[in-house]
């Protein structure tokens, strides 16, 4: 009876999340009929002549969480060292708790906070000093180019890679955290400093689970709405320029379905890139799962 | 987040007396420090993100706060109106999605931990379940608006409240699947033994020994879902009025702060920012709780 | 399993309090959202009925009333014709709007730059790219404009806002109508999107050099600096109230079918040239007559006594004519099972 209600439970979640994707497929199939596959190739939004295509969309998704990801690993990593290694033993708890807060905080707080805050200071701060700067180098100078709006890939990557930081904080602790005492002592007790124990013993022994941390914090960057959607400047084009607007699946999703009609081929496209990015996060998530399951199950 | 002991405490540092410090290479020592910089550096980056989003929601939302943001209901701008319906509304929400959320998460965590550790059932919904945690909040709200709101005839209460509920199930899944595998498979044995039957071993010995770990992720599922703006837009749509009724449209905060926000009018506005304010404080609250109760668990 | 019981308590309490005034609930439109809280209110205290109406965008509000998930639908674009009929709707207008275009301009003082409508679908189709441009210069002798790049701001959100001002566009300039189109979205030649009429004015503040376009209301009530537009006579003019009825005091209503009237770019030395209505869509086919009845009995008194509030608000009312002739429509066309009139 019990056993057959948890069994009866387990499966009720995946045919859910089944009919969640089967819903978004079917929703999606007249605008991979009117398109075809070569949707996720074409750089083209017309609502006025019904054109649609979601290369836009799906490389800003991509973009924005993979520079996300180069902004929050590095930081993350810093305070997992600094949590596990460096920090007094009274400040690791409340420090800890602090980071792992910002998890807690809504993501249309973050979107306000972007807005109101963090694109001020990149359109009248950062975003003019390096046009003038970086943008006039020969080679890179591209990726820094264009007028200062504020909005625009990098603000978004910015807001997300702050997202992020504590998911991946939090695994990268615990993972360290797994490291047998008797590793790391032998390494002290032969001399090595503190980032020694970390490089050679810590990184080398929780490589693969820190890989998988990351890609977990990947799928949460890849799926985030609200946040991304003030930021982004939200523009159907290819920029070549970091601080030139663009858009992710979740965004567009966002912002065009309150003006998609009924059985549209709008609506139809949006549903579509919603069958997609759910494929995409498919993908992550079994590779994150695939790297993390041997240590932390272990 | 598996929570393993902190063994690191019992780890003597780096040489700390002056000889072996001296006897280490300069370069090794630099880069140390150097790293060590960088760790204290992303660490207190973090930290800052966390105090320049509350400080900011201090600084804007104070200024809204009154008795009457508790006491009055949205009105039209000009006519002091507060966030009565939009707290009501969502504590109504909130909790509810929770209540429905919680058991059938408790139960698909209970088979994942005790019933399907390594069949392919098991491996296919523990998956699914990971991919329903980082899936975009704003499909879910899609999907149940095809569900329940279209075939209806009309946004409700209700249906806010179950796409909420999808979103608590998979994070109630994973605190009590990671709660139920801390427990000793002997403790198992020893109930087992005595000749109880499995589910009464589970019910009365497992819950109670996970119990601290489970309220822990129901808090956290609480706290994600109360701030969650994309899948009530299109459920339960809001109301500007008073209203409790769970067949008809219900306002939220979130919401009602999504939609203040962006308005021409200042006292929404500020309206807005006091509503980001509370809520932001609110969830934060429930986190630390919930660390708490976790923590008087151990 | 204390939170199912507290939840259980609360839910039971929902229920229980449900007995309630008479509620209409109504849902699209962003752009006329605070005037019809603010009518709601006024009407509530005046006959006890209550109004919940949630923006939501106006494709979604004809989605809604298609779906009769709500008792009304609030659109500012005007419905497809073909579409009203095979949902079985009835539209009519309920207050009247303008967009204005404003910029960051340094130095400049609201409504002292001077452009016209060819002007800005070449800054919006990346034309004319600085505010130093010969055609600028020519038509605003006496004002220093920079050598700076002109910065176009549009909605990024599918908006009634945008398919007013792109409708603008497309009158005043042929490239526009063909290349481009009119929707509530399109396809942006240049520029960059920002969500809402807020994100528009905080992009076009936080930007030197910037244009955008806004809801009426929104820039005068955050004292944006706007600027002055040539109308079809010929005449430069500046946002303002009374620019906006000569405008709507222009319009043929009586031609116009589904009351979709045209107030885009209309004649007469006085007009705002990027002024339109919003409108109401009510099934024609209610199951529950009564709540068609309730929306009707609301806009009623919404015609009756709204006028002074909407204009408070920096609406503009619809002409007394207009009014009597949707009120003949509602008699005529709006029919319970019995066969009498709704309202």
């Amino acid at each position: 009876m019990f056993a057959g209600l948890a069994r009866f439970s387990g499966i009720f979640v995946l045919i859910l999340l089944g009919a969640i994707i089967v819903g978004l497929f079917l929703g999606g199939e007249a605008a991979l009929r009117a398109f075809g596959p070569f949707f996720v190739a074409d750089t083209e939004w017309d609502p006025v002549q019904q054109l649609f295509g979601g290369l836009v969309p799906i490389y800003g998704t991509l973009i924005t969480s993979v520079l996300a990801l180069t902004f929050a690993v590095p930081i993350a990593f810093g305070i997992a060292f600094y949590l596990t290694e460096l920090a007094p033993q009274w400040a690791r708890r409340p420090i800890g708790t602090a980071i792992e807060l910002l998890a807690a905080v809504p993501s249309i707080i973050y979107g306000m906070w972007g807005f109101f805050v963090v694109v001020p200071l990149m359109a009248q701060y950062v975003q003019p000093w390096a046009i003038d700067t970086i943008g006039e180098m020969p080679v890179i100078g591209f990726l820094f180019q264009g007028p200062p709006f504020g909005t625009g890939i990098l603000t978004a990557s910015l807001i997300l890679g702050i997202m992020i930081i504590p998911f991946i904080a939090a695994t990268m602790r615990d993972v360290f955290e797994t490291v047998p005492p008797v590793y790391k002592e032998s390494a002290y007790g032969v001399g090595c400093t503190t980032w020694e124990v970390m490089r050679s013993i810590v990184i080398p022994y929780t490589r693969v689970s820190v890989v998988g941390g990351i890609m977990l914090g990947l799928g949460r960057a890849l799926g985030e709405t609200m946040a991304v959607t003030f930021v982004i400047g939200n523009t159907n084009r290819i920029a070549t320029s970091l601080f030139g607007p663009g858009n992710t699946i979740a965004s567009i999703v966002a912002l065009e379905f309150p003006e998609s009609e009924a059985h549209s081929l709008k609506l139809s496209s949006l549903l579509l890139l919603g069958f997609i990015l759910f494929i995409i996060s498919f993908i992550v998530l079994a590779i994150s799962r695939a790297l993390l399951r041997p240590r932390l199950k272990g | 987040m598996s929570a393993t002991t902190m063994g690191s405490g019992a780890i003597p540092g780096p040489a700390k007396d002056e000889k072996t410090s001296l006897a280490l290479g300069r370069s090794r020592h630099r880069a140390n420090v150097i790293v060590k910089t960088l760790c204290v550096a992303a660490t207190l980056i973090g930290l800052v993100f966390l105090a320049s989003i509350l400080f900011t929601l201090l600084w804007r939302g104070i200024g809204g706060l009154s008795l009457a943001v508790f006491t009055t209901s949205t009105l039209p701008p000009g006519s002091n109106g507060g966030l009565l319906n939009a707290i009501v509304g969502s504590l109504i929400q909130t909790v509810l999605g929770a209540a429905i959320g919680t058991p059938i998460g408790l139960m698909v965590g209970t088979y994942l931990a005790e019933y399907a550790q390594n069949s392919t059932l098991g491996n296919a919904v523990r998956f699914v379940s990971d991919v329903l945690l980082s899936a975009p909040s704003i499909l879910i709200g899609l999907f149940v608006y095809t569900l329940l709101v279209e075939p209806f005839d009309g946004f409700s209460g209700i249906a806010g409240c179950l796409a909420l509920a999808v979103i608590v199930i998979p994070i109630v899944v994973r605190t009590t699947e990671d709660m139920l595998r801390l427990i000793p498979n002997t403790l198992r044995e020893a109930v087992i033994g005595l000749g109880a039957p499995k589910w009464k071993m589970i019910t009365l010995v497992c819950y109670r020994a996970a119990r601290e770990g489970i309220a822990t992720g129901v808090l956290l599922a609480i706290a994600r879902v109360a701030g969650e703006t994309a899948p009530l837009l299109f459920t339960s749509l809001g109301n500007l009025n008073w209203s409790v009724d769970l067949t008809k449209p219900m306002a939220s905060l979130p919401v009602t702060i999504y939609q203040y926000a962006g308005s021409a009018f200042e006292d929404w506005v500020q309206l807005a920012w006091a509503g980001a304010l509370l809520i932001t404080f609110g969830v934060l609250a429930i986190n630390i709780i919930a660390r708490v109760v976790l923590r008087g668990g151990k | 399993m204390k939170f199912a019981t507290t939840a259980l308590a609360i839910g039971l309490a929902g229920f229980i309090g449900a007995a309630q005034a008479q509620q209409i609930t109504g849902a699209g439109a962003t752009f006329p959202a605070p005037v019809y809280a603010k009518w709601g209110e006024a009407a509530k205290a005046a006959s006890g009925m209550e109004l919940n109406y949630q923006a939501i965008g106006s494709g979604g509000g004809q989605n809604q009333i298609t779906n009769r998930t709500v008792d009304f639908g609030a659109s500012d674009a005007p419905m497809d014709p073909a579409k009203l009929e095979s949902a079985k709707l009835l539209q009519f207008p309920s207050v009247m709007g303008a967009v204005v275009i404003i910029v960051n301009l340094p130095g400049v003082a609201s409504n002292q730059l001077k452009i016209d409508g060819p002007m800005l679908a070449e800054i919006y189709q990346g034309k004319i790219t600085k505010w130093n441009d010969p055609k600028i210069v020519e038509m605003n002798r006496g004002v220093t404009l920079p050598n700076r790049a002109i910065a176009p701001v549009y909605r990024a959100d599918g908006s009634g806002t945008t398919f007013v001002y792109a409708s603008y566009l497309a009158a005043v300039d042929e490239t526009w109508k063909t290349k481009v189109g009119v929707a509530t979205s399109v396809k942006w030649p240049t520029g960059a999107g920002a969500k809402g009429n807020d994100g528009v004015a905080a992009t076009v503040q936080n930007t030197q050099g910037a244009i955008g376009y806004v809801e009426y209301a929104y820039a005068k009530l955050n004292k944006l600096p706007t600027v002055q537009l040539r109308n079809k006579a010929g005449q430069f003019v500046s946002p303002s109230a009374e620019s906006f009825s000569a405008a709507a005091s222009q319009g043929d209503w009586a031609g116009a079918k589904n009351y979709a009237v045209n107030l885009i770019d209309l004649a007469g030395e006085k007009s705002w040239p990027i002024v339109s209505a919003t409108f109401i869509l009510v099934p024609r086919d209610p199951k529950e007559p009564q709540r068609v009845a309730n929306v009707l009995k609301f806009f009623d008194w919404v015609y009756q006594n709204g006028d002074p509030i909407a204009v408070n608000m920096e609406y503009t009312p619809l002409p007394a004519g207009v009014k009597a002739a949707v009120r003949s429509t509602w008699r005529n066309e709006l029919k319970g099972p019995d066969g009498k009139p709704l309202s």
